[in-house]
């Protein structure tokens, strides 16, 4: 394994923990799509901090760009609660107006922003290796994104596990965790801001159909394995590193894109557990098709959660 | 017949709660009296759950202020807890039943603090109380419905509370367990607790409670059960809606007007 | 300007062409879309969507050559496809239905770039274009691309206009339809057909990614401006037709554009438009009818007051002061001004020297709102058994809404009456 390599699969890692950690909160708040929506809809906030500050003052620019996932998240409650769209319309009119704004906004600034349609949706994270980080002494760091990567990685790291407690319940049961006088309304925004943060990161190296696949995707497959949310995010963030590397190298043999070859392999990886998955598989599931289990009515499939 | 007392675990003054700009539950009034089992009594949508939910904070109210223990909820949380229904959750989530129980403790943990052996402690407790203790490790979505409910009200136990709100609790749960429940809640009033249950079953709220609350989107009586559960105020309850408070419900939502022309305030 | 006209002549048969074509696609999308939404299946149709790519890819690799019509099925396939393991899913496992949506819609689309990358690579040159398929351009679409595409889209209308009763029940109430002996099942399965087929040709116009649009938000915008599902089809083909002409023309006059995002913009902006400015359910409506309301209620308020302060010496045409009514009734003074003039022109009051006084009709009109509030009162009383020291607040605001046919039945409930819970007397009716 030469060294570009080992820094695309690392890269790769570090995006992946990233977002499976954050998407197994979404998925058990049936808000995938959400995590979706924003993932298109920081596009044009990339776009501007493109255009605006070329790369200085990275973090500034991260921040300014993932407030607009947040607003994305906020601009669908109010189109649900306030102005009475169906709450599964708002979420498809929010991203995709936003998305298409970003697009316009590279094609009229094609020749200032360094971002074209297509890495748009599914990166370049070849490309990785080449944009190192030297000190003023000429010391070489490691390409750029991955310290970017890694210090996102940092936050969302801390983030989950100080408030663990916090985001548990409020996933579970917002009712009783109002109740007990933990803010819905606040834990939501803060998760939201997390997803956007880690989006806006990601975007340059994955694109967003790769976010999109590593939030929904590894947690998908670690619910089908435990039953145990800590359990649960660990398989997950394992399971996005595994499809990472793998991904790397079914891209290097078809010689196509390594998000799109990432996202094939956690398609596999899902198949795998919706089979075989001792507990929740196809299989165990016609093995014991259990009488006792209780079957309780499927509530509406997106849920927002209260605000405003 | 609404029976106020002195020194009120919960108190309920003007109350006007809407739901979707409709309103539910009109002006009510009442206080309940300490170590007692309550029941919260009347038809479908009648505003019983409501009712609960506005008292948890949990629904803006159009008028009114409601106190626990002579404070606003805010100041006294920890003496309070609640019980949501049981189909308000996702028993997928991967929770065992020791994780929901432990959850009741996470109102006095604060912030950053994560729960410890000493919560874990007092979940085992609380599950325990429930004869639930086998079942710790299940995950909750291999539970019955009956064990579910009982692995919620663990969790209100594991809060340790004086006033318990629990919206619903023998709600398809079998015999066995309702039995349980009901002895439980009985030797909580015992132990000095009030336990306010919103039921559904008219012919065992005779023998659970000591004291009833009859609603229908207003307050029909509140008071000792032998002097509530009457054949008059039973056909009040449930004797159709009043179709003028129905009526003026509709129209202040078609037409936008506010409930309330002024916001609620506090008591001067 | 000079490129917008030589566009509307429709001079160039090419341009005519591609107008009518992007027009049709647009249209038939926003038709079905229509239902989907209604159905709350909108976020399946962005999966779909998605999932259309790897199919067109395969179809390429499987012929080499990019015919419409291999294309066309190569996307119909996954599309389905991807319906299929969306609903297996969300049947087979305890994974929910957002939750498999992101799931499918996210790896199908990434099995399509890993294809359509691959293919890039492989140095084929019939390839170009492909690509055209992640956003759209209206301008690619000539020739046989257009005269199949443009024939799906005819088909699609007509197969909702000759079903549109079907459709219609279907989306509104399913379990009744089967109680009628519809074929649900088929139909459910005819309609979703046709989704997958909207969206296989409307990604001609817009593209793969921003597919969803074109479902979701003409129709959730027509949803505003009517309660008629015939009216909202109409109003939502219209739109989107309009939207698909003007991406037409963007292809037309700047090639290098992707169409597909300035259709979705124009699209949206339509949709910010009447989200805000339809009658009655548009924000500015409800907000307009707010204003009114609690202009209504100061007005009525200071009728009340004037008469309240009269009361006491029964004088009730007196002029009573700016001040004297505030001590009365606190209220912000801007508002109370306005009212104040609106009273006056509505000759309810009259202003002298001394301030403001009831004009008889004016007397009449406080008359009546003191009544409704008395009458309210000891509603209250009487049926809610609400203390007669809490019933105040609440028939203050619940007078200004009891119209006259709710009055006369608490009327009758009460038995005539003639004083309030206070012991105050009630006004009677003139």
């Amino acid at each position: 394994m030469n060294i570009d390599a080992f820094w695309i699969i690392f890269t790769g890692a570090l995006v992946a923990i990233c977002c499976s950690l954050l998407g197994c909160f979404l998925i058990l708040r049936r808000m995938a799509m959400v995590g979706d929506a924003i993932s298109h809809a920081v596009l044009p906030g990339i776009v501007l901090a493109f255009l605006f500050s070329g790369s200085r003052e990275i973090w500034t620019m991260l921040i300014g760009a993932a407030a607009l996932g947040v607003v994305c998240t906020f601009l669908i409650e109010f189109l649900h609660k306030k102005v009475n769209v169906q709450a599964d319309a708002s979420i498809g009119v929010t991203f995709t107006w936003l998305f298409a704004l970003g697009i316009i906004l590279i094609s009229v600034y094609a020749g200032q922003v360094d971002l074209d349609q297509d890495c748009v949706l599914y990166g370049e994270i070849a490309y990785v290796p080449l944009d190192i980080w030297l000190t003023e002494s000429g010391m070489n760091l490691g390409p750029r994104t991955v310290w970017i990567m890694g210090g996102v990685m940092l936050v969302i790291l801390l983030f989950i596990s100080l408030f663990y407690k916090e985001l548990y319940l409020t996933s579970f049961d917002p009712a009783f965790a109002a109740a007990i006088g933990i803010s819905t309304t606040l834990w939501y925004y803060l998760l939201m801001g997390a997803v956007s943060l880690t989006t806006v990161a990601a975007f340059e190296s994955v694109g967003a159909i790769l976010v999109v696949a590593l939030m929904v995707g590894p947690p998908a497959t670690a619910y089908l394995l435990t039953d145990n949310l800590k359990k649960m995010l660990v398989i997950s963030a394992v399971l996005g590193i595994v499809s990472s590397a793998a991904g790397f190298y079914l891209a290097l043999w078809l010689n196509g894109s390594v998000a799109g070859a990432i996202s094939v392999v956690i398609g596999v990886q899902f198949t795998l557990a919706f089979v075989f998955s001792p507990t929740h598989g196809l299989i165990s599931r016609r093995r014991t098709s259990s009488p006792g289990r209780t079957n309780l009515p499927k509530e509406d499939t997106t849920t927002i959660e209260p605000a405003l | 017949m609404i029976q106020h007392v002195t020194d009120p675990v919960l108190e309920v003054h003007d109350l006007t709660v809407s739901y979707q700009r409709k309103p539910v539950l009109w002006d009510v009034d009442l206080t309940l009296p300490k170590q007692a089992l309550v029941g919260v009594i009347g038809p479908n949508g009648a505003g019983k759950s409501t009712l609960i939910k506005a008292v948890m904070g949990l629904l803006p109210l159009n008028s009114g202020y409601v106190e626990l223990f002579g404070k606003p909820l805010n100041e006294v949380r920890r003496k309070v807890s609640y019980v949501p229904q049981r189909e308000s959750v996702d028993w997928d989530f991967p929770a065992s039943a020791l994780d929901v129980a432990m959850m009741g403790t996470y109102g006095q943990l604060g912030l950053f603090k994560r729960p410890g052996s000493r919560e874990k402690k007092l979940a085992m407790e609380a599950l325990e109380k429930v004869g639930m203790q086998d079942f710790a490790n299940r995950q909750i979505s291999q539970l019955s419905g009956g064990q579910q409910q009982r692995v919620f009200l663990s969790r209100a136990l594991a809060q340790d509370a004086d006033l318990y709100l629990m919206d619903e609790p023998f709600a398809g749960v079998d015999i066995a367990t309702e039995t349980a429940i009901i002895e439980l809640l009985r030797q909580m009033r015992d132990a000095g607790k009030t336990v306010v249950v919103v039921h559904h079953d008219l012919q065992s709220a005779q023998d659970y409670f000591d004291w009833i609350i009859l609603l229908n989107m207003r307050l029909v009586a509140s008071g000792p059960t032998a002097q509530t559960l009457t054949p008059a105020l039973l056909e009040k309850t449930y004797g159709g809606r009043l179709t003028e408070l129905s009526r003026v419900s509709e129209l202040l939502h078609k037409q936008n007007f506010p409930i309330r022309e002024t916001k609620p305030t506090r008591k001067k | 300007m000079n490129a917008l006209w030589e566009f509307l002549s429709m001079s160039d048969a090419n341009v005519r062409f591609v107008t009518i074509g992007s027009v049709l696609l647009a249209a038939s999308s926003a038709v079905v879309g229509c239902f989907t939404v209604l159905r709350k299946r909108a976020l399946v149709g962005d999966a779909v969507a998605h999932a259309v790519l790897p199919g067109v890819c395969l179809a390429f690799i499987l012929t080499g050559e990019k015919n419409p019509l291999i294309l066309l099925l190569g996307s119909f396939i996954t599309g389905w496809l991807s319906l299929i393991v969306i609903d297996a899913i969300t049947a087979h496992s305890r994974i929910k239905e957002d939750t498999a949506i992101g799931l499918v819609l996210s790896v199908f689309f990434g099995v399509g770039i890993l294809f359509l990358t691959s293919i890039q690579h492989s140095g084929n040159e019939n390839q170009s274009g492909l690509d055209k398929f992640l956003f759209g351009s209206a301008a690619a679409l000539v020739g046989q691309d257009l005269i199949t595409f443009g024939a799906v889209a005819v088909l699609l209308l007509l197969s909702v206009l000759l079903l549109y009763k079907e459709f219609k029940l279907l989306s509104f109430d399913t379990a009744y339809a089967r109680t009628l002996g519809m074929p649900v099942r088929g139909l459910e399965l005819l309609l979703t057909t046709l989704t997958v087929l909207a969206v296989v040709v409307g990604i001609q116009s817009v593209g793969v990614v921003l597919m969803s649009a074109m479902l979701i938000t003409p129709a959730a915008a027509a949803r505003f401006w009517t309660d008629r599902l015939g009216a909202m089809v109409l109003i939502a083909a219209t739109m989107s037709a309009f939207c698909g002409a003007a991406g037409a023309f963007v292809s037309f006059t700047a090639p290098a554009m992707p169409t597909g995002p300035w259709i979705v913009m124009l699209l949206s902006l339509l949709a910010i438009l009447s989200f805000t400015l339809a009658p009655r359910k548009g924000l500015l409506a409800r907000y307009l009818l707010q204003r009114r309301v609690r202009r209504q209620m100061t007005r009525e308020n200071i009728l009340k007051t004037l008469f309240q302060l009269g009361e006491g010496k029964g004088e009730y045409q007196h002029s009573y002061s700016k001040e004297q009514i505030l001590e009365r009734r606190q209220q912000p003074l801007l508002r109370m001004k306005d009212g104040l003039q609106t009273l006056c022109r509505q000759g309810l009051i009259q202003k002298n020297a001394s301030g403001w006084a009831l004009t008889e009709s004016g007397k009449k009109e406080a008359q009546r709102v003191v009544r409704l509030h008395r009458l309210w009162e000891l509603y209250l009383t009487q049926y809610l058994q609400v203390a007669s020291d809490h019933v105040h607040e609440d028939a203050e605001s619940i007078e200004h809404v009891l119209t006259p046919e709710l009055e006369k039945r608490l009327e009758e409930l009460l038995d005539y009456p003639t004083a309030d819970p206070h012991q105050t007397s009630i006004p009677q009716q003139p």
